[in-house]
């Protein structure tokens, strides 16, 4: 590191000199002294790339958020009959289908193979983990694992049957996944974690993963009730019901005469942290858009 | 001159077991043979011939003394310590002739150009055993025969010039004539007989004259003269070994822990890898049997937190790898995880590993195909993960050719090399369903023949008046093996942040209501 020096003629009583004066001996003197090595004047700082999009296999939500980016997380959340479900298989389906091996971190062990079929999922190229509860890591859980313990916060048993135990396995296993790597898309379905226990996820966790992809083609899908990544997410959708469709005209029909074809959902964009914006813009909060499906 | 080389390993049986065991190589070792109690010493080394232990003594006579190790005879040992000799002289020569378990023999014409002059082809191949873990003599002769009486008499790497054979064997005693594995009655007369004769060394026995020798001794008498000077010329029978890589390993204490079974187990893995590579082989297939200590049973559960499993004589675990892989460090974590799902629940007295080989996996990447995962960073994943969540809860999975809603099967998760990108178009979406396991017992109240309310005492948001339902659609199946039917309703019920949709079921044979699933 170079270090400035500045030595100015002391002032004699013959020729002193006045402030302006001082002022532009010391803008030479600086002018003159060799620049630190590591510094980079900000206007030559290198933007760091966008990230490269994939189709999700949704096309509105394509329309909606731009697909889903590699090398980020991305969360998705909503309540229950929201779409959430179909949206996450629709992504892992399309992956498979571009021939990327996927993972799906199962934590309730709620995957339907038939809706996953319906999808054209490619189920030689999915990794499905089916997290339980009280399973064998339990049982030979160490004193060491203990401090390496996901979770430390989690703790109880959800009325919903999913157990801290089963949130503990995901985590472990979506690190083990990640640290791997080679994997095109890795989800985690944590639809059926009640909010409470997903929120107790420490922001660590959703931290280490968010490193863990960062740089890397895999693309970390989080699903869940409601947004447990924070700010660990780089693209955030809030999904909700608008209302089912059915052949339903009136309520006079007999339910032998009814058919559920399938959910409406809206999708809403929270937060997107893929486009850069440039330089000078102040932005105040953007108009959230908003897709319909279904 | 053509010459030939003999690899010759003093001392076998124990230098087999000493090759298993490099910590006994500094102690005095004996080794014992025979049927309890009636064993007898069969070897020894030298430290323990200073002690005044020497082959033939009782176990009880030995077992008195300090400091002196006893050790079985291990039959496994030795022929895994045959097959790294034979391994070895493969190394330099294509043709090589198995002289017994102790001894080989090699044809090294033309290998000159390839490794160099005769003594430093011997140098090499010395010194190439002694990585194998043997300490053996090699000596270079223009015959076979005379190649291998020089490796039985001269320590170290002896290297005998073209013409000089009878000089230089002459100093070689004549005992060394019959030490080879086929010793009968009449050799044993002959030797005798050379005895009374004042004959002691092989020098003594080239100047007998032939027509005086062959009238009292015959053309054995003949052919022992033409063996002393090094004039037998013959061809090598060359052995093709079975490509067998196994290692086998005897304990002295049965193991309890995993960690030190561990160590010896990459000794075993490196000493099989070592000859896959040189063999340019791989392996997709590895067998551990472990024999157990007999009538003791142990609590694995207590000590590794595995399942407690029943003693048995054999425990065998098989690794099965999609790819061929050749890395020791790969193969002994997974035989970790492995053991650490599935303990042997009992110590362990012998070990062995074998390996199946394969030719090597011949994989060219591309530059624009789509990621996928490394084969051998992906088995250690998969194991991990096994044993996180259990074997059978992680793999990839099958649909089966049955109406059963739950028809699937789990099965290895094995992606294949991914082929060329190719974008597909995109698909309507599908609304999915969420299956809980296992299905939620409701209470269903009817209104003409309709769900219309449920109640359910587990989850408070499958509580309430049923807004909407279609159904129901039957289905059953599997009549001749496990009957089932039940019908189907998709219901609607009011949530707290809006309407959900579930799929309601009807298990016509148990005759109770479940929710099974909710379309999300």
């Amino acid at each position: 590191m170079s270090s400035l020096s500045v030595r100015l003629q002391p002032a004699t009583a013959s020729a002193a000199l006045t402030f302006p004066e001082k002022a532009a001996a010391l803008a030479r003197h600086i002018a003159a002294a060799p620049r630190l090595a590591q510094v980079t004047a900000a206007s030559r700082l290198e933007a760091r790339p966008a990230p490269e999009m994939v189709a999700s296999g949704v096309s509105e939500m394509d329309a909606l958020t731009g697909g889903l980016p590699r090398g980020c997380l991305t969360e998705i959340f909503g309540p229950a009959s929201s779409g959430r479900t179909g949206v996450l298989l629709a992504a892992v389906a399309a992956a498979t289908r571009r021939q990327e091996a996927c993972a799906l971190v199962d934590v309730s062990d709620a995957f339907d193979p038939r809706s996953g079929a319906a999808m054209g999922m490619d189920f030689a190229r999915l990794l499905w983990v089916r997290c339980q509860a009280g399973g064998s890591w339990a049982k030979r859980k160490s004193p060491g694992d203990e401090a390496r313990s996901w979770g430390a916060g989690i703790s109880g048993f959800a009325r919903n049957g999913t157990s801290a135990g089963n949130l503990e396995q995901a985590l472990r296993v979506t690190d083990l996944l990640l640290q791997s790597g080679g994997f095109g898309l890795v989800a985690i379905d944590l639809g059926g974690v009640a909010e409470k226990m997903a929120r107790r996820v420490p922001l660590t966790s959703w931290f280490r993963f968010q490193r863990a992809v960062e740089g890397t083609p895999t693309i970390l899908l989080v699903l869940s009730r409601t947004p447990c990544a924070q700010s660990c997410a780089a693209l955030v959708v809030k999904l909700k019901p608008s209302a089912f469709s059915s052949q339903l005209s009136a309520r006079l029909q007999p339910a032998h005469a009814q058919v559920f074809k399938g959910l409406r959902t809206e999708g809403e964009l929270l937060r997107s942290r893929l486009e850069r914006k440039p330089a000078g813009k102040v932005c105040g909060a953007e108009p959230a858009l908003r897709r319909s499906w279904g | 001159m053509a010459p030939f080389c003999c690899i010759f390993v003093p001392g076998f049986p124990l230098q087999a077991l000493v090759r298993a065991q490099p910590e006994l190589r500094s102690q005095p070792v004996a080794v014992l043979e025979g049927r309890p109690p009636l064993q007898k010493v069969f070897a020894v080394n030298e430290a323990a011939r200073q002690m005044g232990i020497s082959a033939a003594m009782t176990k009880l006579q030995v077992e008195p003394c300090a400091g002196l190790a006893l050790r079985e005879r291990s039959v496994e040992q030795e022929a895994a310590a045959h097959a790294a000799l034979l391994a070895c002289a493969q190394a330099f020569s294509p043709c090589v002739e198995d002289s017994g378990w102790d001894a080989v023999l090699l044809d090294l014409a033309g290998m000159e150009k390839l490794f160099g002059p005769l003594p430093q082809i011997a140098g090499a191949i010395a010194r190439r055993v002694a990585e194998a873990g043997l300490e053996a003599n090699v000596a270079a002769a223009e015959t076979p025969d005379a190649a291998m009486l020089a490796a039985r008499g001269f320590a170290g790497v002896e290297v005998i010039p073209e013409g000089q054979q009878a000089e230089r064997l002459g100093s070689l005693p004549v005992e060394l004539l019959f030490s080879g594995p086929q010793t009968c009655e009449q050799t044993e007369q002959l030797l005798e007989t050379l005895r009374r004769w004042g004959i002691r060394d092989l020098r003594a026995l080239a100047a007998l004259p032939k027509v005086e020798l062959s009238e009292r001794l015959g053309q054995e008498g003949l052919h022992l003269q033409k063996l002393a000077r090094g004039a037998v010329s013959r061809d090598l029978v060359p052995v093709e070994p079975r490509l067998v890589f196994e290692e086998a390993m005897e304990l002295e204490h049965p193991l309890v822990l995993l960690e030190p079974l561990a160590f010896l187990l990459n000794q075993m893995l490196e000493q099989i890898c070592s000859r896959l590579a040189e063999h340019a082989l791989a392996t997709q297939e590895l067998r551990l049997r472990l024999e157990l200590q007999a009538g003791y049973s142990w609590d694995w559960e207590a000590d590794a937190g595995g399942r407690g499993l029943p003693p048995q004589a054999n425990f065998e675990r098989t690794l099965r790898l999609p790819v061929p892989v050749l890395d020791a460090k790969v193969f002994l974590k997974l035989l970790q995880l492995d053991l650490k799902a599935h303990p042997p629940g009992a110590p362990i007295a012998k070990i062995h590993l074998s390996a199946e080989p394969v030719r090597p996996r011949a994989a060219q990447g591309g530059l624009f195909l789509p990621p996928s995962p490394e084969p051998e960073k992906l088995e250690l994943t998969l194991a991990r993960i096994a044993g996180i969540v259990g074997e059978e809860r992680a793999g990839s999975l099958q649909l089966l050719d049955t109406h059963h809603p739950q028809g699937f099967c789990m099965q290895r998760f094995a992606p294949g090399e991914p082929q060329a990108q190719c974008d597909s178009p995109p698909r309507d979406f599908v609304t999915a369903l969420r299956i809980f396991r296992p299905p939620v017992r409701v209470a269903v109240t009817l209104r003409e023949g309709s769900p219309a309310r449920l109640d359910c005492p587990q989850r408070e948001e499958m509580r309430g008046t049923v807004l909407w339902a279609a159904g129901p659609w039957r289905s059953s199946g599997d009549w001749w093996s496990r009957p089932w039917a039940r019908d189907e309703w998709d219901i609607a019920l009011q949530a707290q942040c809006g309407i959900a949709v579930y799929r309601l079921v009807r298990d016509l044979l148990a005759g109770k209501w479940m929710v099974e699933g909710e379309y999300d």
